[in-house]
């Protein structure tokens, strides 16, 4: 079987480890996260990884973004990925999933050849896990969601979806898409030797005029939707917190607060 | 597809075969509401083989139309099929919103089509309404246009997005949000038989091989009045027993954080969160959960939340109506125990109660 050609799409994120702390004003404090590739990215990158382990694959990763974005890219590099093509371009700024997913669409139709495409299977900014199945769309190639695990065998994938309470295992042909949710097989660190190797490696920064894509059709002018108010928002509730005192008197000090505010655990699971 | 007469409110009815989702029935209850507010009906669009009973049910609970379209190969749902059947009957009835569970379905189907359609598509909607929209850059007024209303960046930010020029306005919505709606068995409505044809490229690039759901019935979280969860800090499969006996003792269901279904000590349908269900319970009990907003934002619903954690700093605090600080292992076998007994004595009243929403939901700062 010749060599598997995989594309890994990475979005460049606000880490959402990053301690996110609230400020006195009330307001989040995400000053302080720094940019690291989308988390089910990652998990992406190691599929394909481990595909190319096991069969023989050339991996690229492609990422639409700005300038910056070149660090996830570089990252993705070192972890063994073969090649980076970021696409930046100023016109692409305000562009929702249609628009993103049809300009990454065009890099890949420019890409050429492709057997399995990888994204994750949302990000942890946007959190729409719409721009996977859009691009299929624009490829006119089938895609399965949610996928935990797979594997690729007589020009087939077959995966592994997860649904409500439940899987199910899909068999698709080749070209297919897939979204990779948390696979359980952790993401691999970049090794010195890789990062070596990745720094004398060229990330391909292409425009939107190298794939093809006509101004009107991106940014905000070709985003069927528009961002009316955006506001902050915390989750707050008021709070009763008991400490201190013996295990006993905690929760006998409990149930009596919630007894005298009529709450009555036990009835109300009758 | 560009504004033409574009008219009436759709909803995607999904299933499983053997029952309507209750998201779908969510969905009328907001979609009714949106459709009175523009003056429209409200359809449903029902795909599967064998399933006419379901546009019954769909009407009682509030659908003026229902657009039924059965099939041999309809019978499941995969992506392309369901695509192409939604997409001509779209392009065919010009509604003007459409609107699909934000469940693994929804969201697997919706872009594809909203792709197809070159339309808008927004995601996750916790709420819907309907106004006026003006385009700041041109200055135009559009009327009567849906404010779908999202949480993005994990749930630190609220946005209203519109879908002005392009039609139909598409959203999915999240489950376990909205309210039922009543079911009113004698309400009318009228039942359209679709027929279609599936193009070859429909039929063959996706197969099913096997449809496995886990423990039918044990995670049934969405309906559950008392949901006890437990989080890393339960330690193990073992410190789920005592989860598990504290959800008995108040006849509730059992809930997860990621990080404990992460660690193969539950099954991912007990996970609460952005990734796993969001539930509405009366009373959510939080043990050994840090409260990260991505869980959090799951059982933000519940009218009562009370942690149990060692932390006194853990986020969760912060969404709780009660805490205790300290450590589950000793503060949780002493409340069975207490509960257990207030549960024998109390055997044989039965009283309601009718419990308030006390907490404030989202508070949007400035
Ligand atoms: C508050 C807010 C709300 C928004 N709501 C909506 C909305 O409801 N509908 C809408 O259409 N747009 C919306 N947008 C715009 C949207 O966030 C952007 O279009 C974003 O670039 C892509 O969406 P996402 O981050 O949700 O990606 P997702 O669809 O969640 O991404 C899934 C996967 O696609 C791949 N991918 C996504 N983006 C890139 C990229 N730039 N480069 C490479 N691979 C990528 C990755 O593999 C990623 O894991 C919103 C923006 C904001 C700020
Ligand atoms: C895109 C994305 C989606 C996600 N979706 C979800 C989701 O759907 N659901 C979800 O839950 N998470 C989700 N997460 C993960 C989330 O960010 C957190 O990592 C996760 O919720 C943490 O789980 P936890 O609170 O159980 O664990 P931790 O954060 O490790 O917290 C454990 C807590 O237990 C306490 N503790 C330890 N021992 C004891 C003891 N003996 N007694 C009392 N308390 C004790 C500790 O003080 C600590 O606060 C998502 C993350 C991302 C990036």
């Amino acid at each position: 079987m010749p060599p598997v050609n995989i594309i890994v799409l990475i979005k460049q994120v606000p880490d959402p480890k990053a301690h996110v702390s609230i400020k006195e004003d009330g307001t989040l404090d995400r000053e302080r996260a720094k940019a690291v590739i989308n988390p089910y990215d990652r998990y992406a990158i190691e599929a394909a990884l481990k595909v190319k382990e096991k069969l023989g694959a050339k991996v690229i990763a492609l990422s639409m973004g700005p300038p910056k974005a070149e660090d996830a890219l570089r990252e993705a590099l070192a972890m063994g990925v073969d090649e980076a093509i970021l696409l930046s371009d100023r016109r692409l700024a305000g562009s929702d999933t249609l628009a993103t997913s049809y300009a990454l669409s065009r890099a890949i139709r420019k890409i050429g050849h492709y057997d399995l495409i990888l994204c994750g299977m949302e990000t942890v900014d946007g959190n729409t896990g719409q721009v996977g199945p859009e691009i299929a769309e624009h490829l006119g190639i089938p895609q399965i969601t949610y996928v935990e695990n797979f594997e690729i065998r007589d020009g087939f994938v077959r995966a592994k979806r997860l649904i409500e309470g439940g899987y199910e295992i899909l068999r698709s042909k080749l070209p297919v898409l897939l979204t990779i949710t948390n696979t359980g097989e952790e993401p691999r660190c970049a090794t010195f030797l890789g990062v070596v190797k990745a720094v004398k490696k060229d990330i391909v920064v292409c425009s939107i005029d190298d794939i093809g894509v006509e101004e009107d059709s991106v940014g905000l002018k070709g985003s069927p939707t528009k961002v009316k108010k955006i506001e902050r928002a915390v989750l707050c509730r008021s709070k009763y917190i008991v400490k201190g005192g013996s295990v006993e008197e905690i929760v006998d000090n409990l149930l009596k607060k919630l007894e005298e505010d009529g709450i009555d655990l036990v009835m109300m699971s009758e | 597809m560009s504004k033409g007469d574009f008219s009436g409110v759709w909803i995607y009815a999904g299933h499983d075969g053997s029952k309507i989702d209750r998201a779908t029935l969510e969905l009328l209850g907001v979609g009714r509401k949106i459709a009175e507010k523009i003056g429209a009906e409200l359809s449903a669009v029902l795909i599967g083989c064998g399933i006419k009973h379901f546009a019954y049910e769909l009407i009682s609970y509030g659908a003026d139309k229902v657009y039924l379209v059965e099939h041999e190969e309809l019978k499941y749902y995969t992506t392309l099929p369901y695509a192409k059947v939604l997409t001509d009957l779209i392009a065919g009835e010009k509604p003007e919103i459409v609107l699909f569970a934000a469940n693994t379905t929804g969201r697997d189907l919706a872009p594809r089509i909203a792709a197809r359609l070159k339309t808008g598509l927004t995601a996750d909607c916790t709420d819907l309404d309907v106004g006026d929209y003006e385009d700041k850059a041109s200055g135009k007024l559009y009327k009567n246009i849906l404010y779908q209303i999202r949480p993005a960046f994990g749930g630190d930010v609220i946005a209203t997005i519109v879908t002005p020029e392009r039609r139909p306005q598409m959203a999915t919505v999240r489950p376990g949000i909205f309210e039922l709606p009543k079911k009113n068995p004698g309400r009318d409505g009228e039942i359209i038989q679709c027929r279609i044809e599936l193009g070859k490229n429909e039929e063959q690039a996706v197969e099913i091989l096997k449809i496995v759901k886990e423990e039918r019935g044990e995670a049934n979280l969405k309906d559950a009045k008392i949901i006890v969860g437990g989080g890393r800090g339960v330690g193990g499969p073992e410190g789920f027993k005592l989860i598990r006996e504290l959800a008995k003792v108040l006849s509730g269901q059992v809930g997860a954080s990621r990080a404990a279904v992460d660690a193969g000590w539950i099954s991912y349908s007990h996970q609460i969160g952005l990734t796993g269900q969001t539930v509405r319970p009366d009373i959510y009990i939080a043990c050994g959960i840090s409260g990260a907003v991505q869980h959090v934002i799951g059982v933000k619903n519940a009218k009562i939340i009370i942690a149990i954690n060692k932390d006194p700093h853990a986020p969760i605090f912060d969404f709780a109506d009660y805490g205790i600080v300290g450590d589950l292992f000793e503060i949780l076998p002493v409340l069975i125990e207490k509960l257990k007994n207030i549960k024998a004595k109390h055997k044989t009243l039965r009283k309601m109660v009718n419990v308030q929403f006390r907490g404030l939901t989202w508070k949007t700062i400035k």
